[in-house]
């Protein structure tokens, strides 16, 4: 299962979560909608990761605890 | 402290609460909201006319936070000196800690307000009301071409009516974003079959029988309309606080941490605060309620620290979403520095006194993005429009995120 959920419902496109982690997000260019890279990334990518689930306006990203 | 008291049950309010059990509070928390309804989000009630209501929260998070949730009973007094909150009905709470989410309230057009057919839009009900109202009409008035306003007429020409938008500026969202970049609204306004009235205002509200028929509009046209929306901007829901000695001016006036007074703290559309590098600054965006939450939470906590963010709000028009960063404005200086407004796709950038404020950008994301760093670091206006977005970037400090390297599974 993946670790990372993005719910593009819910994205309003700031793209704060490719500023946090940019290996993992990324964003359509055309609407600004989050585009998920990794799913599943190496543990290196946790506090980035965290991160970016904590700045997203829309709290569109959901990171469950490994 | 033992007792937190949240005055306002929409995001800022739920958020304050949130953080504050997360930040380890173990006191009492209270949160009050005027409302019936649990705490719902307002974008989608523009953005998608949507009458039933997007919840904030699941329904049994209040009680498992330990957040004692008064609903359908409005704030009516503040005595900050005994430290109570007066609730309507008369029952008095008393605090240790105040948070101030009041939030803000449609303006109306006075006089025709009781009209069968007239309509603002800000609560859960407002939006019920009108969603019942569209269902029966066939061309619809709008008043205000702000986000609001322009959201507003787009959704209704997605629901098939034909829609008359009136505005006194020359532009959709001039105020917020210019002449330039609001005529890119006005082309998608007009491209969608609606008719445009700008440069003009309402004379008169046209009623039958006690119900709405149209408007004569400044230049003595006559707009036929079974309903008319006004969304000509929101007035700070202070009047609770009339009295209460707490310095009222353009919403509640807060210092840089958003602290009002001792113990005192606003957060959210109500909220007034001392921007370090805009000065005093209101936000009415849904992200700035988070944002200024989580800060108020965490000074609560012990940590006060000036807030100083990077505003953000996006609309969603036909589709299409326009976004932006900062603080942008009629008097700022514009620059289109990627794309073009011809095509719709660009990102301008706002500048004062000579360094960037703010930014726009309408699909190009990603750009964007880049111009956001500008707007973070207050680059220097003349440089900034020369490079435009990519060049102009400041290094990044500490971490690598000028570098998106990709990785995929």
């Amino acid at each position: 299962m993946s670790r990372i959920v993005v719910d593009e419902e819910k994205c309003v496109g700031g793209g704060q979560c490719v500023l946090a982690a940019p290996d993992v997000f990324d964003q359509d260019d055309d609407t600004g909608t989050v585009l998920l890279l990794d799913a599943d990334p190496p543990a290196g990518q946790d506090a980035a990761v965290r991160q970016a689930a904590r700045l997203c306006p829309a709290v569109a990203i959901t990171v469950a605890t490994p | 402290m033992r007792r937190v008291v949240i005055v306002g049950a929409s995001a800022a309010g739920v958020t304050v609460a949130d953080a504050l059990r997360h930040g380890g509070h173990q006191g009492d928390l209270t949160l009050v909201g005027a409302e019936p309804h649990l705490p719902y989000d307002r974008p989608p009630l523009s953005k998608e006319l949507m009458g039933e209501p997007v919840a904030l929260r699941e329904p049994g998070h209040y009680e498992r936070s330990g957040i004692d949730l008064l609903l359908g009973t409005p704030a009516v007094a503040l005595d900050p000196a005994s430290r109570l909150v007066r609730l309507a009905g008369g029952r008095e709470l008393p605090y240790d800690a105040l948070v101030i989410a009041t939030g803000v309230g449609p303006r109306r057009l006075p006089g025709a307000e009781r009209l069968a057919g007239m309509h603002v839009l800000r609560t859960l009900d407002d939006a019920a009301g009108l969603r019942a109202d569209l269902a029966k009409a066939r061309r619809v008035l709008i008043v205000g071409a702000g986000f609001l306003g322009a959201e507003a007429a787009a959704s209704c020409r997605g629901l098939g009516l034909d829609v008359t938008l009136v505005d006194p500026q020359p532009a959709p969202a001039a105020a917020a974003l210019g002449t330039a970049v609001g005529g890119v609204l006005a082309a998608a306004h007009a491209e969608n079959g609606v008719d445009l009235r700008l440069g003009l205002g309402v004379r008169q509200i046209v009623a039958d029988d006690g119900r709405v028929a149209g408007a004569v509009l400044t230049d003595g046209a006559r707009v036929a309309a079974d309903v008319v929306l006004v969304a000509i901007g929101c007035r700070p829901a202070t009047d609770w606080l009339a009295g209460s000695g707490l310095p009222l001016g353009d919403g509640v006036e807060a210092d840089a941490t958003c602290r009002v007074a001792p113990d005192v703290y606003a957060a959210g559309d109500v909220a007034s605060w001392r921007h370090p590098d805009h000065g005093r600054l209101r936000v009415e965006h849904r992200t700035n309620a988070t944002e200024q939450a989580e800060h108020v939470a965490a000074a609560i906590l012990g940590a006060p620290a000036p807030f100083r963010p990077v505003p953000y709000v996006w609309s969603d028009q036909y589709g299409v979403r326009l976004q932006a960063w900062g603080v942008t404005g009629a008097a700022h200086d514009v620059a289109v520095v990627a794309g073009s407004l011809a095509d719709g796709r660009f990102v301008a950038l706002y500048g004062r006194d000579g360094r960037v404020t703010g930014a726009v950008g309408r699909r190009m994301a990603k750009a964007l993005r880049q111009a956001r760093e500008l707007v973070a670091a207050g680059a220097p206006w003349a440089e900034a429009v020369r490079a435009g977005p990519d060049r102009a970037m400041m290094p990044a400090p500490t971490d690598q995120r000028t570098t998106p390297a990709r990785s995929t599974t």
